[in-house]
């Protein structure tokens, strides 16, 4: 279980995050939403040790995330950032063979290359596993990271923004290897989003911020309604019901 | 891999032709004489290529860049004011000078201080251009080598004769004693990079990655300037500077050996140097009869080497 407790992060003198307090339930999709500038990535970061938070702490199975042995860490929780800007040349099969790293140290054994061979079929890279990176388009480029992050096979994954220059297919089909992940693998995803509909379908619960201040924390039934998301993005947002999914409609909203 | 490791085969290969070359080519008068001689270059080439090539690859993997190197950003520089700031308050016949470790280790030190403050405000945050970093490199560089020359101008001039001919070190003039010292460092440095280099392989997917899965980073960046600055030091110390060399091997061996292994990148960055320093010697005495110098042509080639990178970097960008 991952408890984050009263987090506070300032960049000079403003606050990005502000005393913000949540638990993240084991075994569910978590999604952080909020408008730009409200702290979720930031959050994100302090969670998965990126950066180091002012005040609060992060405990994971009731330990300082910061106590934790990196090496040890890094078996437990994953995280993938927005910007992954690389100038080596690698293929993709050398990349997502990193996210053994944390076990192998280097020397991948048979088990270790069965992961990458999962990962790879997860994100449908098989195909394209010995073509270097920059040769990709950007949308299968974060796939492969994301299959880097899926063969580090931990029991929490955080992702920031992971659907960032992905088309709709991909999108949908990112979502739906997350929900896999939990729901077959028993894994944990926190991920920032900003298409409030893929959080609305895809997942167990909401974490609202915004300010840097904790606005919404809760299921996903009871965030998604239009009262709820007025509070949080200062927009009427109505709300249509498709096939048993929410779908927000605020294209041509009054803002 | 496979075509990898021939291509390393083939480099170890031309560098021992170099070497072979360069210690029988062409020996007049008495072979007792010369050979050893030539030997003793031929060591100090390869220490100095090596150190030059290992230490730029890995500054150039901390810093994420393929253009900065430790010289360009002005970190051999830094031995020479060290060196002229103990001639100018302590004098040559102090004990700063007459103990070579004092000495080496002194200037070892602020080249290590050195490099930690340069990437603590320039490379740190990550962001800024690396044209202003370029710029900013050029301008330490200028600052330091004025500062050298002001505190010249005001030396005794016998001292200033010592002062030289310690800076002024070049291939045809190779202190021996210096050599077994830099041989050791060399041994030390290649131990314990040995068990860095698959940490620095996971470190070419920038901090956050690397960070992700579980290496240290900013204990590693640390761990790899001190290395970083030993070598440069120890190859300052015993050939003087030779700004571009660095940016020559690392980018040739990145361009023919396509791979993101450390342990690969750095054995072709150094038999690239081997082969530049050892082979670019002879053909300086025997083809250009020493009318001009490996300085000089290095610098040459690898300015050259230099504009196009930067244009092609640019071009990249745009």
């Amino acid at each position: 279980m991952i408890e984050i407790k009263g987090l506070t992060k300032r960049f000079g003198k403003k606050p990005v995050v502000e005393d913000v307090s949540v638990t993240i339930e084991p075994g569910t999709i978590t999604s952080f939403i909020g408008p730009n500038g409200a702290g979720k990535s930031t959050l994100l970061s302090m969670v998965s040790r990126l950066l180091d938070a002012d005040t609060g702490e992060v405990l994971l199975d009731k330990g300082n995330v910061k106590k934790w042995k990196s090496s040890e860490f890094a078996k437990r929780v994953s995280i993938l950032k927005q910007a992954n800007f690389i100038n080596v040349r690698l293929t993709v099969r050398e990349l997502v063979a990193f996210g053994r790293y944390p076990y192998s140290k280097g020397r991948l054994s048979t088990e270790d290359e069965k992961f990458v061979d999962q990962a790879l079929g997860y994100m449908n890279l098989i195909e394209m596993q010995d073509k270097l990176l920059d040769e990709l388009s950007g949308g299968q480029k974060q796939r492969a990271f994301i299959a880097m992050v899926i063969a580090q096979d931990t029991d929490y994954v955080l992702l920031d923004e992971p659907l960032n220059n992905l088309d709709m297919k991909h999108s949908v089909q990112i979502m739906k290897i997350l929900r896999k992940l939990v729901d077959d693998l028993g894994k944990t995803v926190v991920i920032v989003l900003h298409d409030i509909n893929f959080a609305s379908v895809y997942s167990d619960r909401i974490v609202a911020l915004k300010n840097g201040r904790l606005v919404k924390n809760g299921p996903t039934n009871e965030i998604i309604n239009s009262d709820a998301l007025r509070e949080i993005y200062d927009m009427e947002i109505p709300i249509q019901e498709q096939n048993g999914c929410r779908i927000c409609v605020y294209f041509n909203s009054h803002a | 891999m496979r075509k990898n490791s021939t291509k390393l085969i083939i480099l170890a290969v031309i560098a021992i032709i170099c070497i072979l070359l360069y210690g029988f080519y062409d020996i007049k008068g008495g072979f007792d004489y010369a050979f050893p001689r030539r030997m003793i270059r031929v060591a100090a080439m390869v220490v100095t290529g090596i150190a030059i090539a290992y230490s730029t690859v890995v500054f150039q993997t901390i810093t994420h860049n393929r253009i900065l190197t430790p010289s360009v950003m002005g970190l051999d520089s830094m031995y020479e004011v060290v060196q002229t700031l103990i001639y100018f308050f302590a004098g040559s016949m102090s004990v700063w000078v007459l103990n070579k470790y004092l000495n080496f280790g002194s200037a070892i030190l602020a080249m290590v201080l050195f490099a930690l403050v340069l990437y603590r405000f320039l490379f740190r945050a990550d962001k800024h251009p690396i044209y202003l970093l370029l710029l900013i490199g050029m301008i330490i560089g200028t600052l330091l080598g004025s500062l050298v020359t002001f505190l010249q101008v005001l030396i005794d001039p016998v001292e200033y004769l010592s002062l030289q001919n310690r800076l002024f070190a070049s291939f045809s003039n190779v202190k021996a004693d210096l050599l077994y010292i830099s041989i050791g460092i060399l041994l030390i440095a290649f131990i314990y990079g040995y068990f860095l280099m698959d940490k620095l392989d996971v470190m070419s997917l920038g901090r956050e990655n690397a960070m992700n899965l579980g290496v240290n980073y900013d204990r590693m960046v640390m761990k790899i300037l001190i290395l970083s600055s030993v070598l440069i030091a120890t190859s300052t110390a015993l050939v003087g500077p030779i700004t571009f060399f660095g940016l020559i091997v690392a980018n040739l061996s990145y361009q023919y050996l396509i791979t993101y292994k450390h342990t690969t990148l750095i054995l072709g960055a150094s038999l690239i140097g081997i082969i530049a320093l050892v082979g670019g010697q002879f053909l300086v005495e025997h083809i250009f009869e020493l009318r001009t110098t490996l300085s000089v042509i290095i610098n040459f080639v690898g300015g050259i080497y230099f504009i196009y990178l930067l244009l092609k970097e640019s071009r990249a960008a745009g």
